[in-house]
C-alpha cells in the first residue's frame, strides 16, 4: 500500500482535463507473481528499451537524468515516460554533481528515486554517490559502462566499476538485455528492503548491450510493482513525521573523539552487513548469485557482464572440440558471492578471468576470495579495453596457452 | 509531524529529560499562535545549547531563524560543512549534513520528493549554509536551483570568511582583505549574490543584519511562505566571524550594526507575485 496522500490535481499544461497518468492505470501486484509467474512475451531490443520497459513497470516516484552517450537514450525516455505519467516527477539537473546529490535528497524524501550514467559521469558524481549508502537512501542508479577519459573515448570498457566497489553500494553487472530489464526491477525492491536501505547500482556494458538489440522476455506493461514505502526502511525518512533522527543531532558525533570514532566505525560495519543481508532478497528475484554451466569442470571461467556471453561461447566450442570448460557468471558484484564461487570452483585446476577494463577488478576480488580455499591457477585474463571486443578466440587462445607447463602470462 | 510523534508514551514522560518535556509542553509547535522573539525566555527554543564560539553573531541569527519559521513542525533543513552546522544540527528539526557544497541540490531532489508524498501537506525545505558552502564550492547548485525555480528558501550564514576551516578568503570576502589564502590582499570584489539572485528570478531576496531580531524572524516567515507558494526564496545575512576577523566578543553588535549601516543595510526585493501573496498573508495574520 502507498503511503503517499491521494490527491486530486490538476492536469499538468498541455493535457486535457480529463488526463490520468499513464501510472494510474497500472495495477500494482505482488512482486514475487511478477517476477516468478506473470505471464511474459519476448520482444527483440535495445538494453536501453530494456531499462526504459523495466522503469514503466517500476512505479518510479522521481527520476533526475543528466545527458551522458550511451545512457542519454535511457534518461530522455525517462522523459517520455514522466510525460505519460508513469513517473511522477522528472527534470534533467545541472550536472553529475547535482543530480547525484539530488538524488539522494529525494530518497531521504522517502520516494523511488532513479537516476542513470556513464563512465565520466559517474566519476563527476563520486563524491555525492560514495555518500548515498552512509545516508542510507535506497535509490537506483544504472549505469552504462564507458571509457573514462582521457584520452578521450566513449567506448565501452568498465573500468568505472571499481571505484564503486568499496562504497557500501549493492551492485549488480548485467550479461544482456534480459538481465538489465530483470534486475533494475529487482534493484529496486531489494534497495527498499527495511533492512537493507541501501541504493543499488545495476551496471551494463555500454553499445555492447544498451544499443544491440536481444531479446527480452517481459511482463505486460499494465503490472507495476508496489510503491515505496516512506514510513519503512532503516532510518527515518527526512519529512519531519519522526522526531529528529539522533545522528544528525548528537553533538559528539561532529566532534573529533572516541565517540565519533565508535559512531562512524559503527556506522559503517552496519552499512556493510546491510550489504551482505540483501543477498536474500535478490535470490528472491534473481536467483543464486552467481550460475555456473558445467559445474565440476577442471578449467573454469569466471566473469560478469557481457564478458560472460563471450565466455558461454567459448564453453560452446571448447564443448564441440571435445573439451569440458565450466563458466561461473557473477550476476551480484556486490554482495560478492564468496562462499558460492568456493564451491563453484572447488575442482577446479586452472581458472582464466576475462574481462572489460585494464585494472582486472573482478580478477582481484575473485583472487581475493578464493585465497586458501583453491589450488588452481588463476590467469589474470584476459583483459580487453578502450573499447575493443572479447573474441571468444582470445578467450580459447588463453586456455590453449594456460593449459602449456609455462604459460606466458603471469600470476 | 503531528504532535501525538513527538509526545512520549504515559509512563515514559517521567524518565524523559526535563529539556525534552519543555520542547513537547512548551515548545514552538502546533501553535495557533507562534511564540514572537520578544517571547524569548517564556517557551522552549528550537535550539539552545551549541558548541560555537562565545559571542559568534552565526549563532544569534540561527536562533532566531528558527523563531520565525512558520511551521517548525513541519520544516527541514539542509546544511553542509561549516561553522553553522555545529548549531542547526542540535536543533529539534530534521537535518541533512550532506557533502560540502551539495545543499541546494539535494534540497532540489528533497522537495520534489516531499511534494510526491506530501501533496496536501505543505513541507518547508530550508537551505542554511555558509557563503564559501554556497558561492564557491555550491555555486553552480545554488544558481542552478534558482534558475529551476525551486520552492525553498536558501539562507547564506555571510561571515565574509571560510570559518570553520580557519578564516580563508571566499568569494564573499571583501576586495583587499588580507586572509589565509590570500596573502596579498583579496584581488576579485565580493561577489554580488544578491544581484545573481535577481538575475535569476529569485521571488524573495533580502539581506539582513542580525540587529533587529524581530526583523529576522519575520524576514525568514516571509521567504518560507513565498517559497511554499511561489518560489525560490534567498536571505543573504551578514553573520560576523568575531574569531577570524578579530572582533572583541563584547563588540559583535556593535560592529553588526557599523557593518549594517555602512553597506549591509536591510533590503528586500520581492517578485510582484509573491508581493501579492504576502499582502494577503499579512492582512490574515493581522485580523487574527
Ligand atoms: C569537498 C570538501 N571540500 C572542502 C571541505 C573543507 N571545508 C569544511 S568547512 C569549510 C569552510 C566553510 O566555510 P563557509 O562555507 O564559508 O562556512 P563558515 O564555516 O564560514 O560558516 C571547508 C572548506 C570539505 N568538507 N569538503
Ligand atoms: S569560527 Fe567564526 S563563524 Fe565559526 S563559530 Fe567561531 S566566530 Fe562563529
Amino acid at each position: 500500500m502507498s503511503d503517499q496522500q491521494a490527491v486530486k490535481v490538476a492536469p499538468p499544461p498541455g493535457k486535457p482535463d480529463d488526463w490520468v497518468p499513464a501510472g494510474d492505470l497500472q495495477e500494482v501486484v505482488d512482486p514475487h507473481w511478477f517476477f516468478h509467474e506473470a505471464p511474459r512475451e519476448t520482444v527483440f531490443i535495445t538494453g536501453s528499451e530494456a531499462a526504459r520497459e523495466a522503469i514503466r513497470r517500476a512505479n518510479v516516484d522521481c527520476a533526475i537524468s543528466y545527458p551522458i552517450t550511451p545512457q542519454s537514450e535511457t534518461m530522455q525516455q525517462c522523459g517520455y515516460l514522466y510525460d505519460e505519467g508513469y513517473i511522477k516527477d522528472y527534470y534533467r539537473g545541472e550536472e553529475e554533481i547535482g543530480v547525484m546529490s539530488a538524488v539522494g535528497g529525494a530518497s531521504r524524501a522517502g520516494v523511488r528515486s532513479l537516476t542513470a550514467t556513464s563512465g565520466p559521469g559517474l566519476m563527476r558524481g563520486m563524491e555525492a554517490i560514495s555518500s548515498w549508502p552512509g545516508a542510507r537512501t535506497p535509490l537506483v542508479l544504472l549505469n552504462m559502462c564507458r571509457v573514462i577519459n582521457t584520452p578521450l573515448a566513449i567506448q565501452p570498457d568498465n573500468i568505472e566499476i571499481s571505484f564503486l566497489l568499496n562504497t557500501g553500494i549493492l551492485h549488480l553487472h548485467a550479461e544482456h538485455q534480459q538481465d538489465f530489464y530483470d534486475y533494475s526491477l529487482a534493484a529496486f525492491l531489494v534497495s527498499e528492503e527495511v533492512d537493507v536501505t541501501l541504493p543499488c547500482v545495476v551496471s551494463v556494458d555500454g553499445f555492447f548491450v544498451t544499443h544491440a538489440r536481444g531479446h527480452v522476455s517481459m511482463q505486460d506493461e499494465k503490472y507495476k510493482i508496489p510503491p515505496r514505502d516512506g514510513w519503512r526502511s532503516a532510518v527515518p525518512a527526512m519529512d519531519n513525521e519522526n522526531p529528529p533522527a539522533r545522528i544528525s543531532r548528537d553533538a559528539p558525533i561532529q566532534k573529533s573523539n572516541f565517540i565519533s570514532y565508535h559512531m562512524h566505525a559503527s556506522w559503517q560495519q552496519e552499512v556493510f552487513a546491510a550489504v551482505q543481508r540483501s543477498a536474500k532478497y535478490f535470490k528472491r528475484y534473481i536467483g543464486d548469485q552467481i550460475e555456473v554451466v558445467n559445474p565440476g569442470a577442471e578449467e573454469m571461467i569466471i566473469a560478469s557482464g557481457s564478458c560472460v556471453s563471450q565466455a558461454r561461447e567459448a564453453v560452446r566450442q571448447s564443448e564441440e572440440a571435445g573439451r569440458e570448460v565450466g563458466l561461473v557468471k557473477i550476476k551480484t558484484v556486490r554482495p560478492f558471492p564468496t562462499q558460492q564461487l568456493i564451491e563453484a570452483v572447488k575442482g577446479a585446476k586452472r581458472i582464466l578471468i576475462p574481462e572489460f577494463n585494464q585494472a582486472g577488478w573482478l580478477h582481484q576480488n575473485v583472487c581475493s576470495a578464493l585465497i586458501g580455499h583453491t589450488q588452481a591457477q588463476i590467469a589474470p585474463g584476459p583483459r580487453v579495453y578502450g573499447g575493443m571486443t572479447m573474441p571468444t578466440e582470445l578467450v580459447l587462445d588463453w586456455l590453449e596457452e594456460f593449459r602449456k607447463p609455462n604459460p606466458s602470462f603471469t600470476f | 509531524m503531528s504532535l501525538a510523534n513527538l509526545t512520549p508514551s504515559p509512563g515514559f514522560e517521567d524518565w524523559l529529560p526535563v529539556e525534552y518535556k519543555d520542547l513537547v509542553n512548551e515548545g514552538p509547535y502546533f501553535r495557533e499562535k507562534k511564540p514572537k522573539v520578544s517571547d524569548m525566555g517564556k517557551f522552549k527554543e528550537i535550539l539552545e545549547e551549541h558548541p560555537m564560539c562565545a559571542g559568534c553573531a552565526m549563532t544569534l541569527f540561527i536562533r532566531l531563524t528558527f523563531i520565525g519559521l512558520p511551521n517548525p513542525e513541519h520544516s527541514i533543513i539542509v546544511g553542509t560543512a561549516g561553522c553553522g552546522r555545529l548549531a542547526i544540527s542540535q536543533a529539534s528539526i530534521p537535518f541533512i549534513y550532506g557533502n560540502y557544497g551539495d545543499t541546494n541540490a539535494v534540497a532540489s531532489g528533497l522537495k520534489h520528493g516531499l511534494d510526491i508524498r506530501f501533496p496536501n501537506q505543505p513541507k518547508d525545505v530550508l537551505v542554511m549554509a555558509g557563503d564559501g558552502g554556497l558561492i564557491d564550492i555550491g555555486f553552480q547548485q545554488l544558481m542552478h536551483s534558482w534558475f529551476r525555480k525551486e520552492k525553498f528558501t536558501t539562507i547564506m550564514l555571510d561571515n565574509e570568511v571560510y570559518g570553520n576551516t580557519g578564516g580563508q578568503e571566499s568569494g564573499m570576502t571583501q576586495h583587499g582583505k588580507i586572509l589565509k589564502m590570500a596573502p596579498r590582499g583579496k584581488t576579485g570584489d565580493k561577489i554580488d549574490a544578491l544581484g545573481l539572485a535577481k538575475v535569476a528570478g529569485v521571488d524573495y531576496i533580502a539581506r539582513i543584519a542580525p540587529t533587529n531580531p524581530s526583523r529576522v524572524a519575520r524576514t525568514v516567515r516571509r521567504a518560507v511562505l513565498v517559497a511554499r507558494e511561489i518560489g525560490s526564496a534567498y536571505i543573504q545575512a551578514y553573520t560576523s566571524c568575531n574569531i577570524e576577523y578579530a572582533i572583541p566578543t563584547p563588540e559583535v553588535m556593535q560592529d553588526a550594526f557599523d557593518v549594517e549601516k555602512e553597506r549591509y543595510g536591510f533590503e528586500e526585493i520581492i517578485s510582484d507575485r509573491a508581493k501579492e501573496y504576502l499582502k494577503e498573508i499579512e492582512k490574515k495574520d493581522k485580523k487574527k
